[in-house]
């Protein structure tokens, strides 16, 4: 019995009870939908993140004060136990580390900007010219905290797009003065406009000298220091000068950690690897159930054709031709579920983020080729039980069956 | 061309075993036109199984056309039935979901004949039957001796030399039983061999060699004008 033959009656019998077969592709359609939506979610939040961090500059080193083991993406606020980063760490650093381009240090707060009766609360960050080159973020008019203001701890502030529209509206802001906690701030440059990135609106911020940060949070540590390296190669050489020379500022102690933007990134992905297999592997369990439900009705169709069986054997049918028509009706069943899976998978993948824009979505064809194949697989496996059972009929047994 | 000796055949239920067929010689010559008679239980349709190739004596040598049946695998088998053997049921046994000139079609499908053949070979036989203009109807559109005679071109489909019929016209009325009837002596004239099983003593006299069953063993074997 030849391999087409053998489809077209598979096929008939597949045809011959509509609704039936119907719910049982379903079962796969839903399981295969779900893998290659809910992959195409996790591999979509991926190809964004590393796409913002990669953004960043893969350059970056990012010193943070405390030690911690662990190189993950998030830097613990810190505990202010061990001896803080100070101005003068990053003044060091930019003297001395030749290997860097930048060292740029960095203060961190909230707090309220207010101009005449309108205020807005927001993030400060003090900070110095260098920043701009550092972080890919420029003004767009009037200029930055210049050196001589750090150097001055002058009160200027530079506005980030969604603080200036806020306070100003369409009046220019460059002179004007604003109250920064109660001391008189004047602007000086307003941001380009740059949106969201990983969560954090980068308009919603204001920048002053990092000196003028330091006494305006009361501290005189830093949250962190920039630095970047002209070239991705120097980064290990240049973190180990960084070691050495703040080491010797620090009391021959390593209380701080270096964090490179390629760590981080090669960490977010893991992560975010990991999520998208779970996910995968949670909506795998449907396609599972999916399996299930075919090995089922092939159950139910094996004995309803029982006689068809004995029928068939009588008339010179040998077991593999029967065992074979009943595995290709039950990886009929699952292939085209799985191909009507994908197309709605696919289909569902792509409108999401049409009308979800929080939800990036990336169909990655692993994705499709591995649901594909699993539900061929599930097609097989679920299959070859019902198949074997009316393979091993008696065809006495079974032209007897009512 | 049929030669069974000292067949034997007994089923297990449970703890008891029952022995269906005690101890059967036969020898069938090609073109006979034998009927098997007997009362129920008397093991005629389980001869009739072992002779048609769809089960296995419990001991006894079976050869057919001088080939041993009794030790052939399942699928050695099935080849047998496909090629050699025609069956006709009482029960008709044709595929409900197609139509009359597919079932005529589906042991040519065993054996690997291209769909084109196939219709080609059985499109005749439906015609031979007196069903050229039912082709296409479903069984469940057919009388049943008209399905009885789809039933038979299937069985004449691959050329067998050996038509077994089990109460052929058992569910027919007696005018579609003749009709039956009429056929397989028919088939008979023109050379193949056809044993039928049978209640009916009408039947039976059209044959021209009567065995009777009884309990399992050949009670009488006859010949008659």
């Amino acid at each position: 019995m030849n391999f087409f033959e053998t489809f077209r009656v598979a096929f008939e019998a597949i045809l011959s009870n509509k609704v039936r077969s119907g719910l049982t592709m379903l079962g796969v359609i839903i399981g295969v939908m779900a893998v290659i939506l809910l992959v195409s979610i996790g591999e979509g939040a991926r190809v964004y993140i590393t796409g913002e961090l990669t953004g960043l500059g893969t350059n970056l080193l990012i010193i943070t004060p405390g030690k911690t083991s662990t190189s993950g993406g998030f830097h613990p606020p810190s505990a202010g136990t061990v001896r803080k980063l100070t101005y003068d760490d990053s003044l060091a650093l930019r003297r001395r580390a030749w290997l860097l381009t930048d060292a740029v240090p960095i203060v961190l707060g909230t707090g309220k900007v207010k101009y005449q009766n309108r205020s807005r609360d927001t993030t400060i960050i003090g900070t110095t010219i260098e920043f701009e080159r550092v972080r890919n973020l420029f003004v767009d008019t009037g200029s930055f905290v210049a050196l001589e203001d750090v150097d001055g701890k002058s009160k200027v502030i530079v506005l980030g797009r969604k603080v200036k529209d806020e306070l100003f509206g369409d009046e220019s802001p460059l002179g004007k003065v604003v109250m920064l906690s109660d001391a008189r701030y004047r602007v000086i440059g307003v941001m380009r406009k740059k949106g969201t990135s990983l969560g954090w609106d980068i308009d919603d911020v204001v920048f002053i000298p990092v000196t003028s940060g330091q006494e305006l949070f009361d501290t005189d540590g830093l949250f962190e220091i920039l630095a970047s390296t002209p070239r991705a190669e120097d980064v290990d050489r240049a973190i180990s000068q960084i070691k050495d020379i703040l080491i010797r500022r620090h009391a021959h102690k390593e209380d701080f950690t270096i964090q490179t933007q390629g760590a981080m990134l090669s960490t977010m992905n893991t992560i975010l690897g990991v999520l998208t297999a779970v996910l995968g592997g949670i909506a795998g369990i449907s396609l599972l159930v999916g399996g299930i439900g075919i090995m089922n009705i092939m159950l139910v169709s094996v004995r309803e054709r029982t006689r068809e069986i004995g029928i068939r054997k009588a008339l010179g049918a040998r077991n593999r031709d029967i065992m074979a028509q009943f595995m290709i009706e039950a990886m009929t069943l699952s292939g085209a579920g799985g191909i009507i899976g994908i197309l709605i998978g696919v289909g569902l993948a792509l409108l999401i983020p049409v009308f979800v824009d929080v939800l990036p979505t990336s169909v990655s064809l692993w994705s499709i080729l591995m649901a594909f194949f699993f539900s061929a697989a599930v097609g097989v496996f679920f299959g070859v039980y019902p198949a074997r059972k009316a393979a091993l009929q008696d065809p006495i047994q079974a032209l007897r069956y009512e | 061309m049929i030669d069974l000796s000292k067949i034997t055949k007994s089923y297990r239920m449970g703890e008891m075993e029952l022995q269906v067929l005690s101890g059967v010689s036969l020898a069938v010559q090609k073109g006979e036109l034998i009927a098997i008679m007997g009362p129920s239980g008397s093991g005629k349709s389980t001869l009739m199984n072992i002779i048609g190739c769809l089960d296995r004596p419990t001991s006894g040598v079976y050869r057919f056309e001088n080939r041993e049946i009794s030790t052939m695998t399942d699928d050695e088998l099935a080849s047998v039935r496909n090629s050699k053997l025609g069956f006709v049921f009482q029960t008709f046994n044709l595929l409900p979901r197609f139509s009359a000139l597919k079932n005529v079609e589906v042991p040519l499908i065993y054996s690997g004949v291209p769909a084109r053949q196939r219709r080609e070979r059985a499109l005749p036989l439906l015609q031979r039957v007196g069903l050229g203009d039912r082709m296409d109807h479903k069984p469940t559109e057919l009388s049943g001796g008209q399905q009885q005679r789809v039933a038979i071109a299937r069985a004449l489909v691959n050329n067998p030399p050996l038509l077994l019929a089990d109460e052929p016209t058992g569910n027919l009325d007696s005018r579609s039983g003749e009709d039956i009837l009429k056929i397989l002596t028919g088939l008979n004239d023109q050379g193949v061999t056809v044993i039928i099983v049978t209640h009916d003593q009408n039947v039976a006299a059209k044959c021209r060699r009567i065995i009777t069953l009884k309990d399992g063993q050949i009670l009488d074997d006859r010949a008659q004008a």
